[in-house]
């Protein structure tokens, strides 16, 4: 106890100078600005910001792009809120009776209600990551290549398992990543591989350039191709911001539990919070007094799920801080921003950079608590700033993601790399192929390749090595479980009405 | 015997990746393969790309077998050929341009311009005002804000 309260005080210091509490700022401000936009998702805004996050101190950086995600979150919640457009993921469950609300002249309340739900869990699950993230790091540490690729592969079959869309599609996205992982030069043989002769590929593809073309540049052509988008902006002037007291009442109920459900499904790789929201806008209905309420501007199914959401996006951190394994694509991006800074992932990032792991957690609340004081007041500018047209929109998007590509290297390649990516991913959405599998299988496909390695030679070559190792075992028995239980007809029933919003 | 596509996303999906999966392992074939003891660099790319082409084999024929379900969800319309050729095509010049020494400012008025080809409704006063804006507006911010060491012209330095 008295050194997880040394490790939060060390952790404060960080992130109380001035320089990142202006960066906590800067990210969580920029964040929800590029988070309003409506057809950009939190990982858009991420690869787009990335890039400015690069010149900063390791520290630094990690707690603006921080803010940046958990603010990107945040801002997509306000645009569903007031333009009925869910973005990606989690919104999708926040219009449905978020925007009810704001017909009702009471978007003020809901955005409240979402900001001071999306604190209460943050404040809860920052302090959870804090408490379950040292002694798993402690049991991480004792891990050997054998355990660490067995782990790798149950995240990557987790993670295609409970995503949408087709298995087989998401595993077969999963081995596409491994492979674009391999880009580059081979550590240990020094081979270039996949690299075409270019010297731009030679350090291998960028989370950061592959990211922005997927999910960036996809994003918008999916935009563009759609018929131009019926938005029905709020008229008319927001008034009373605050909740009434009988909105707190029934609020904190939704509030507590959607807590707990992002807490618990944040470290799980795939799960992510689409799937949070989901559970908690279900459990409330269920336990409601008068079920009809919900889709028609129900305070608690706008703060429970928001509630959820944060919480998840923040114990997400949890894996990817503790095992350097991401649990969502947007912590593979963290993780390829840790990389860039030269920092290795791992359980020892915590021993070895406590001012880094301990800064970044208390960032966190910090940030929350930003985003808290920060969009009530800015609501009428969110709402200016979603009157502009699509058509202006997208080129000053385009636009920014060129030049910061381009800032990334100075190097054209990178750009044209991300405009390839941009293609590919135009056609893996056609075919129905989910990306985030892609991408974090891009980010492990090198440590899974050096781990194996490295298990093999330990045993001269025997492969069963994976399954004699007790934790190895464990891991390769749960990959099995759960490819058994997507096998089962009910569990694939629920979820594709889970996917499915009903 | 007569082949039916009941499944016509998913069969193009299993073309696509059989594809990549020969393209993967013909890439490496020069690789040294090495053993399971000691993995050459061919060993990992080999095996994933076997391992490709079964999903894509498995997905392609299930495509001939089973139809799509109903609640699976599949995109609209047609292929958006303008804005996906507009948008990256504009990305590309603009890589080039800037690779080429062209400037900062030329660079970015091709790529703005382009982009808005990606619309079907294209207003070219509007675009024009929008081009120059937004490029003097990122001249500002990344070359006096930022101080990104670009030229901004062909004849500056």
């Amino acid at each position: 106890m008295e050194t997880l309260l040394q490790n939060l005080l060390l952790g404060f210091s960080v992130a109380l100078t001035l320089e990142n509490l202006f960066y906590c700022f800067a990210g969580v401000f920029l964040g929800t600005l590029i988070g309003v936009l409506p057809g950009i998702g939190s990982l858009a805004t991420m690869a787009m910001l990335l890039p400015l996050t690069l010149v900063l101190p390791p520290v630094s950086a990690l707690i603006m792009l921080a803010g940046i995600y958990y603010g990107s979150d945040y801002g997509g919640s306000t645009t569903a809120i007031l333009v009925n457009l869910p973005g990606e993921g989690s919104s999708v469950v926040t219009v449905l009776d978020g925007h009810p609300m704001a017909q009702q002249g009471r978007a003020g309340p809901a955005l409240a209600i979402a900001a001071i739900g999306s604190f209460f869990a943050g404040c809860v699950a920052t302090l959870l990551v804090a408490l379950v993230g040292p002694p798993l790091a402690n049991i991480a540490i004792n891990f050997n290549s054998p355990e660490y690729f067995s782990l790798m592969v149950m995240a990557l079959v987790c993670a295609s398992v409970v995503g949408s869309g087709s298995l087989l599609k998401s595993l077969a996205m999963v081995v596409l990543g491994l492979l674009i992982g391999i880009v580059g030069t081979d550590v240990t043989s020094g081979a270039s591989r996949f690299t075409f002769g270019s010297v731009a590929l030679s350090d291998g593809v960028g989370i950061a350039v592959a990211a922005m073309g997927l999910f960036g540049i996809t994003e918008i052509v999916k935009n563009l191709a759609g018929t131009e988008m019926t938005q029905t902006i709020l008229r008319g002037k927001i008034t009373g911001l605050m909740p009434r007291w009988s909105d707190f009442k029934v609020s904190f109920g939704p509030i507590v539990r959607g807590t707990a459900i992002g807490a618990v499904f944040g470290p799980l790789p795939g799960l992510g919070g689409t799937i949070s929201s989901f559970t908690s806008y279900m459990v409330e209905k269920k336990i409601a007094k008068d079920p009809s309420r919900f889709g028609k501007g129900a305070i608690e199914g706008v703060a429970g799920p928001e509630s959820a959401n944060n919480a998840c996006a923040q114990t997400t951190f949890v894996p990817m801080l503790t095992l350097g394994i991401p649990a969502s694509a947007s912590m593979a991006i963290m993780l390829g921003a840790m990389m860039m800074h030269g920092i290795t992932p791992g359980p020892q990032v915590m021993t070895s950079r406590p001012e880094l792991f301990w800064g970044l957690i208390a960032s966190m609340w910090i940030g929350n608590a930003m985003l808290l004081v920060l969009n009530l007041p800015l609501i009428g500018l969110w709402v200016r700033l979603l009157k502009v047209p699509y058509r202006i929109l997208f080129p000053i998007i385009v636009t920014f993601m060129g030049i910061g590509i381009y800032s990334l290297n100075t190097m054209g390649a990178d750009v044209m790399l991300a405009a390839l990516f941009g293609a590919m991913g135009y056609v893996l959405y056609r075919l129905g192929c989910p990306f985030p599998p892609l991408i974090l299988a891009m980010i492990l496909g090198p440590l899974m390749e050096e781990n194996l390695r490295r298990s093999l030679l330990l045993t001269d070559g025997d492969p069963s090595v994976f399954f004699t190792r007790p934790i190895s075992l464990g891991f390769m028995i749960a990959t099995g479980v759960l490819l058994l239980l997507f096998a089962l007809p009910v569990f694939r029933r629920k979820r594709k009405a889970v996917m499915a919003g009903e | 015997m007569r082949f039916t596509i009941k499944n016509a996303q998913d069969f193009w999906c299993g073309v696509f990746f059989t594809a990549m999966g020969v393209l993967a392992i013909w890439l490496a074939r020069d690789y040294p393969m090495g053993s399971a003891l000691e993995m050459g660099p061919g060993y990992f790319p080999t095996w994933l790309g076997g391992i490709m082409i079964a999903f894509g084999l498995v997905i392609g024929a299930l495509s001939l077998k089973v139809a799509r379900a109903d609640d699976e969800p599949a995109p609209a319309g047609p292929w958006a050929y303008r804005p996906w050729l507009a948008i990256c095509g504009a990305l590309v010049v603009f890589a080039l341009l800037m690779d080429a020494g062209f400037g900062f400012v030329p660079s970015l008025f091709a790529l703005i311009v382009g982009c808005a080809l990606a619309h079907k409704d294209v207003r070219w006063g509007e675009t024009l005002v929008l081009a120059v804006v937004l490029t003097a507006a990122a001249v500002a911010i990344f070359s006096y804000g930022l101080e990104l060491p670009y030229r901004l012209f062909w004849w500056s330095h």
